[in-house]
């Protein structure tokens, strides 16, 4: 009956075809024997990376300038490979594979699922990862103190206690706090537990709107309108990358809107006490140079950023209704001057 | 070039790719149902195996179970097309969107690790093999008894009334097929098989993410594209062969595309190897055959 229908595909080729492929395959194995031929002192530095990203792509550039700093130049006596799954998870499974498989003296993995891939098929080789931010969740390590395998790194979890200190200083009477995020950004989603665990205890509320896409931040957004006293963003991938969506509402209904990383406050934000994921990767950076100097995973504590620098936005504070203190200016690190 | 490990990995990848594209087979092929699904499926097998794992299950019985979601979502599927007469592309859109709501709310966080977990691998790495052998070893066993029953599926009364649903609609009908009841169990077959590799990946991944099923319907279909280019199928049972070859190439094309910085080629040049590897994987043979067929007529 529906044989019929394949029938149309039949080439006399068939078989030759075959024998070709046969061939190819066997022909791949044989080169896999064929390894990275290395000068002795030449370091090697495997670097993954889900997404390309802003954020994380600054992280990648950090660690880069970091090892360059402790004496690993590239092409000198630093190899480095790098490459992005593009958001594709079997991509960053292969991607993973193909870096045990080579070798290198290190390999560092940024963002957790990136994260993910890699524990799972490195035994041996010393692993870093870098903007995750629960590595004890994502069970890359036992415990941030004592990693014990093969695996640490540096966690991007925020200080959300100190973000809580400043945006209160700015805004003390703030009773309800508004959040957008993105249900299925695992970093987010701790991250915004956190932030509702910690809002309770200091007695405020939080108020959540859910974005899966950044085509939905500017809804979730205007659906905050009427129900917070201010907004406070994480460094949700999907939020961030459409922030202009939030500040908008923010000027046009006159709620502030507080940020996890620096770059935020540029786009328009009031504050952040941030965190800047440039100096995230120079701090991986650091750990990467530690192990290729010979220093063993098993002995460094997972890390977090230690780094937190003030910026205030006035001209945004204006726009969105309030005004910024002349000494919260004033312990600012960077005040952006223009408006967005 | 491949390392080993590299190698083994594409070949671990293709394998439980092969499901998909055997999945796309049932529902593109055999059924002519254009079939989204598996975008949420692939993720909805991977969230029911880790949260059974975690809460210490059987992964056997997990993956087992995933089997069984990814069913009941194709039947979903079939059933808003065949009793609530939507279009099966956007039955199929709509059972994908839902899933993802689905998927979060079956894990309850968007990621759940099985990197200490037990999995259905476990085992199998106390046999001696080199640690990246161990997944293809127990991947080839599942794809060629999956390719089995499928196979002898295809051949059964039931199977043949399938293929007559898909073939043409309104003959089946005329000798009796219940033809609404062969795409519901069909598809929901195809999700079944795409439920499985959803859950084999998440632990061979270490991980089940929301986010997993991002293009699965793609990859599985240049599968299938590449794999029916190569090995001709003319029976079912080479069609199969054909999902699973079709597969393993795409997996070693991405393999070999990650290796071409030699070429001065970047990471974000990636996906656009890809597609240039896959159509040339298509299109070749086809050029081939054409070529032959003007020299036969030369001599003819």
């Amino acid at each position: 009956m529906a044989t019929t229908r394949f029938r149309t595909l039949n080439t006399p080729f068939g078989k030759t075809l075959r024998t070709v492929l046969g061939a190819s395959l066997l022909g791949t194995s044989l080169l896999a024997a064929s390894g990275l031929a290395q000068a002795q002192d030449m370091k090697t530095v495997a670097i993954t990376q889900i997404v390309e990203h802003p954020a994380l792509d600054a992280v990648y550039q950090g660690i880069k300038d970091e090892l360059a700093d402790e004496g690993f130049k590239e092409g000198e006596n630093l190899k480095v490979m790098h490459e992005s799954a593009q958001g594709n998870q079997a991509i960053a499974a292969q991607i993973a594979r193909k870096f045990v498989g080579d070798q290198p003296d290190v390999i560092v993995a940024i963002a957790t699922p990136s994260a993910q891939t890699v524990a799972a098929a490195a035994h041996d080789i010393p692993v870093v990862f870098s903007a995750v931010t629960d590595p004890v969740g994502a069970k890359l390590v036992k415990s941030l103190d004592k990693p014990g395998a093969n695996i640490t790194g540096v966690s991007d979890m925020l200080p959300i206690d100190k973000h809580l200190d400043m945006l209160q200083r700015v805004m003390p009477n703030a009773k309800r706090i508004g959040t957008v995020y993105n249900p299925g950004e695992a970093n987010a989603v701790s991250l915004v537990n956190l932030l509702d665990e910690r809002l309770k205890a200091r007695g405020l509320t939080l108020e959540k709107a859910a974005a899966t896409k950044t085509s939905e931040v500017l809804g979730a957004a205007r659906s905050l309108v009427g129900k917070v006293d201010a907004i406070y963003l994480t460094t949700d991938n999907t939020v961030i990358s459409a922030a202009e969506a939030v500040i908008s509402v923010g000027e046009r209904a006159d709620i502030p809107v507080f940020a996890a990383d620096t770059a935020t406050v540029e786009r328009g934000a009031v504050a952040a006490l941030g965190f800047n994921y440039y100096n995230h990767g120079r701090q991986t950076g650091k750990m990467v140079a530690r192990i290729l100097n010979g220093a063993s995973t098993a002995d460094m504590p997972v890390e977090t950023m230690d780094q937190l620098d003030l910026y205030v936005n006035p001209a945004a504070a204006k726009e969105m209704g309030i005004t910024l203190s002349d000494d919260l200016i004033k312990d600012a690190k960077e005040v952006v001057k223009n408006d967005k | 070039m491949l390392s080993e490990i590299a190698f083994f990995g594409a070949l671990e990848t293709g394998l439980i790719y092969g499901l998909v594209a055997f999945a796309i087979y049932l529902s593109f092929r055999v059924l002519d149902f254009p079939d989204l699904t598996v975008d949420g499926s692939f993720p909805l097998g991977a969230a029911v195996a880790a949260v059974l794992i975690i809460h210490g299950w059987n992964p056997w019985i997990a993956t087992g179970a995933a089997i069984l979601a990814g069913m009941a979502a194709g039947a979903v599927t079939a059933l808003l097309n065949v009793k609530l007469k939507i279009l099966n592309l956007l039955a199929s859109i709509l059972t994908m969107i839902a899933l993802y709501s689905v998927n979060l709310r079956v894990m309850g966080r968007p990621n759940i690790a099985l990197l200490s977990e037990d999995t259905v691998l476990t085992p199998w790495y106390d046999l001696g093999l080199a640690y990246h052998q161990v997944p293809v070893l127990l991947f080839s066993i599942v794809i060629v008894v999956a390719l089995v029953l499928l196979w002898r599926f295809m051949k059964s009364e039931t199977g043949l009334a399938m293929r007559a649903t898909g073939a043409n609609p309104r003959m089946a009908r005329a000798q009796g097929i219940a033809t609404g009841g062969m795409i519901v169990l069909g598809v929901a077959l195809s999700n079944g098989l795409v439920g499985l590799a959803g859950a084999l990946f998440a632990q061979s991944q270490g991980a089940a993410d929301v986010t997993m099923g991002v293009g699965v319907i793609v990859i599985g279909l240049a599968s299938l594209i590449g794999g029916e280019a190569i090995v001709t199928p003319s029976t079912v049972f080479r069609a199969l062969i054909a999902c699973v070859v079709g597969a393993i190439l795409y997996r070693l094309a991405i393999a070999f595309a990650l290796n071409a910085d030699v070429l001065g080629l970047q990471a974000q040049d990636l996906n656009l190897i890809t597609a240039v590897l896959v159509t040339l994987a298509i299109v070749l043979p086809g050029v081939r055959t054409n070529i032959a067929a003007k020299f036969s007529r030369n001599k003819a």
